[in-house]
């Protein structure tokens, strides 16, 4: 016993006049990227949230708390202009999560195939999320305008020279410049909560958030297809045969099989796109902007011009601080759990 | 499958695969669409760019296209990104690699959770940060800078640069480090001889990600830089889109001009791409 740790000791290497725990050091290591972050995140976050809390509405700085507590956000859900804010997010990130998971799946499936050109394929499909939400925005810009792009397409293929052979009405959308709300259920709220019939937002789907979340599916898209061709790799044909073998048809094998096991990559690809389209703010704004009667508008754009056109301060922070909370619903319990994973 | 198409007759018709094929085929035309219309008409010259020939291919190629008003306009912003991006990525993947190794390897009581918190500020809108920051930028002089915009990115791609660093590392066997001390080599020499080497790959990846996401950042730019001619060529690119006396052929030619250097990166290092999307989307 006494011989063994002798001889460990002397393998050790020559202590240091200064010797700090590596575990220390390790930590003393971090600390400059922990305060950074710490400064950055978390105190700029309070700052926000105080700021909200105020008075400062002007150029003028003025951090006195605003009497009531939380007066602006009361003042906030009361504007129109935020009501539909929320609207479009919430119709936005239903169609854009659903385009973009079932192309993006669709497209990793049949790329499951291993058929000759696959990686042509698949290097096409993921190209646009290589490029900045700005020049997809441009380029859908032009495409979705209804003087340009599409329309001149139905046109060019006799679309509506037909339809008017047929006495209707040419199809001509307004796409990005559709004022539109359809499918509105106010009269339906109403019934559950008679109020809602008072209020001006039109609940429903603005038509012209429709062509934004179809530039947002072709930009990543290829990003859902990625994930799930790198989840699709780690399953081992032998499950595949084994279902075959069983009598599970092709459709089967995905249905019942790898559609379930991939159930991990779902998860993320939901989160990412999740906390993507609450956040959205360049593709919207070089798209098609507030659009017609804030028929494209979105928090993030709410925010940027209370903060930097308007100088709204406590307006600005206060609907950031809004869009802080919704990300963080869906982040906080994503990050818990792979936190726990790890335990 | 190479079992099943041995015992298959030769030559015969496979209509699935031909059905695949098509359907990938025409998703490919659709991806490919608004590339085509930016690199078409960004090639048509002011006398020939008509809205109504939109979707035609230019009729003839002259120099006095799209391409060259729009790097006349661009250019500048485009030195301006360059200057930004490339300091921006080296540094965050620099801090990235030293993070990422001691949160795999040296890790400390509570350095999971610390891990967690800082994994926060890569998925916060920034926009609940932006209103201090800019005072912040604007006390210490970054503020209209582009080493401002460089100190925003590096700090803001802390996260994610040390949670891929740190994903890579924590697959490099311990082995190599208790080799290493056995040798008499404390945390940060055994970061420079032994982990540093081997993290190569880690660091091509990480750099292209970061390339990418600093190159096409909007938000940042908009807010931290109002001076035009020292903004990043996004947001001059939309500057550009939303001037009524353009022609937009040169507005799609800049959109191009815009997109060349990440989409260079995705054309030749798409592989490398491909391992950063996976690595950085947390777990997958």
């Amino acid at each position: 016993m006494t011989t063994a740790s002798l001889t460990q000791a002397n393998r050790q290497p020559p202590r240091r006049r200064w010797h700090i725990p590596e575990r220390t050091q390790s930590f003393l290591l971090l600390l400059p990227s922990i305060l950074a972050l710490i400064i950055f995140v978390y105190v700029f976050i309070s700052f926000t949230f105080w700021v909200s809390l105020s008075n400062w509405r002007t150029l003028k700085i003025d951090l006195s708390l605003r009497e009531p507590l939380f007066a602006t956000y009361g003042e906030l859900f009361g504007m129109v202009r935020w009501q539909a804010d929320l609207r479009n997010t919430f119709v936005f990130t239903v169609f854009f999560i659903a385009f973009a998971l079932t192309l993006g799946l669709t497209l990793a499936i049949l790329l499951d195939r291993h058929l000759r050109g696959n990686h042509i394929f698949r290097n096409i499909f993921l190209f646009p999320y290589a490029l900045s939400f700005v020049v997809t925005g441009v380029a859908w810009r032009w495409i979705f305008n209804p003087e340009t792009g599409f329309n001149i397409f139905f046109e060019m293929l006799g679309i509506n020279a037909l339809l008017q052979q047929m006495g209707m009405a040419p199809l001509k959308p307004g796409w990005i410049t559709d004022p539109n709300v359809v499918l509105q259920v106010n009269q339906l709220l109403a019934y559950a909560w008679p109020p809602a019939l008072g209020w001006q937002v039109k609940w429903g789907i603005p038509m012209a958030m429709i062509p934004i979340a179809i530039a947002a599916t072709w930009q990543l898209s290829g990003f859902v297809m990625a994930l799930y061709v790198g989840g699709m790799a780690t399953i081992s044909d032998e499950v595949r045969e084994a279902a075959r073998i069983d009598g599970a048809t092709e459709f089967q094998v995905y249905q019942k099989v790898i559609i379930p096991m991939l159930r991990p990559v779902t998860i993320s690809v939901v989160v990412i796109l999740l906390h993507v389209s609450l956040k959205i703010f360049d593709l919207v704004y070089t798209m098609s902007g507030v659009g017609p009667g804030f028929a494209t508008d979105v928090p993030s754009i709410f925010v940027f011009e209370m903060m930097f056109k308007a100088t709204r301060y406590n307006l600005g922070t206060a609907a950031a601080i809004v869009m802080l909370l919704l990300v963080a619903l869906v982040i906080v319990p994503y990050l818990a759990s792979s936190l726990r994973q790890e335990d | 499958m190479s079992a099943q198409t041995h015992t298959r007759p030769k030559r015969r018709i496979h209509w699935g695969r031909i059905v695949i094929w098509t359907v990938l085929f025409l998703m490919a035309l659709f991806f490919l669409m608004p590339i085509y219309v930016m690199v078409a008409n960004g090639l048509k010259d002011a006398p020939n760019v008509s809205l109504s020939t939109m979707w035609y291919p230019p009729t003839q190629v002259t120099m006095q296209n799209g391409f060259v008003g729009a790097w006349a306009r661009l250019s500048p912003n485009m030195v301006n990104s360059l200057i930004m991006v490339i300091p921006a990525t080296i540094l965050s993947s620099l801090i990235g690699a030293i993070n990422g190794y001691l949160f795999a390897k040296w890790k400390f009581r509570g350095s999971d959770v610390i891990f967690t918190l800082l994994l926060f500020g890569f998925f916060i809108p920034y926009q609940s940060i932006l209103l201090p920051l800019v005072r912040f930028l604007q006390i210490i002089g970054a503020y209209g800078q582009i080493w401002g915009l460089v100190l925003v990115h590096v700090i803001y791609g802390i996260p994610i640069t040390t949670l891929i660093f740190r994903n890579y590392f924590a697959g490099v066997p311990t082995e190599l480090l208790d080799a290493a001390r056995v040798d008499g080599a404390g945390l940060i020499t055994t970061f420079t001889r032994v982990m540093l080497p081997l993290s190569i790959p880690a660091f091509v990846v990480v750099g292209i990600f970061q390339f990418t996401n600093i190159w096409n950042d909007f938000l940042f730019g908009i807010t931290v830089v109002p001076n035009p001619s020292a903004q990043p060529v996004t947001i001059a690119l939309n500057n550009l889109s939303g001037t009524f006396s353009v022609d937009w052929n040169v507005v799609m030619a800049g959109a191009v001009i815009a997109a060349l250097p990440t989409a260079i990166i995705y054309i030749f290092l798409g592989r490398f791409f491909i391992r950063g999307i996976l690595a950085g989307s947390v777990k997958g």
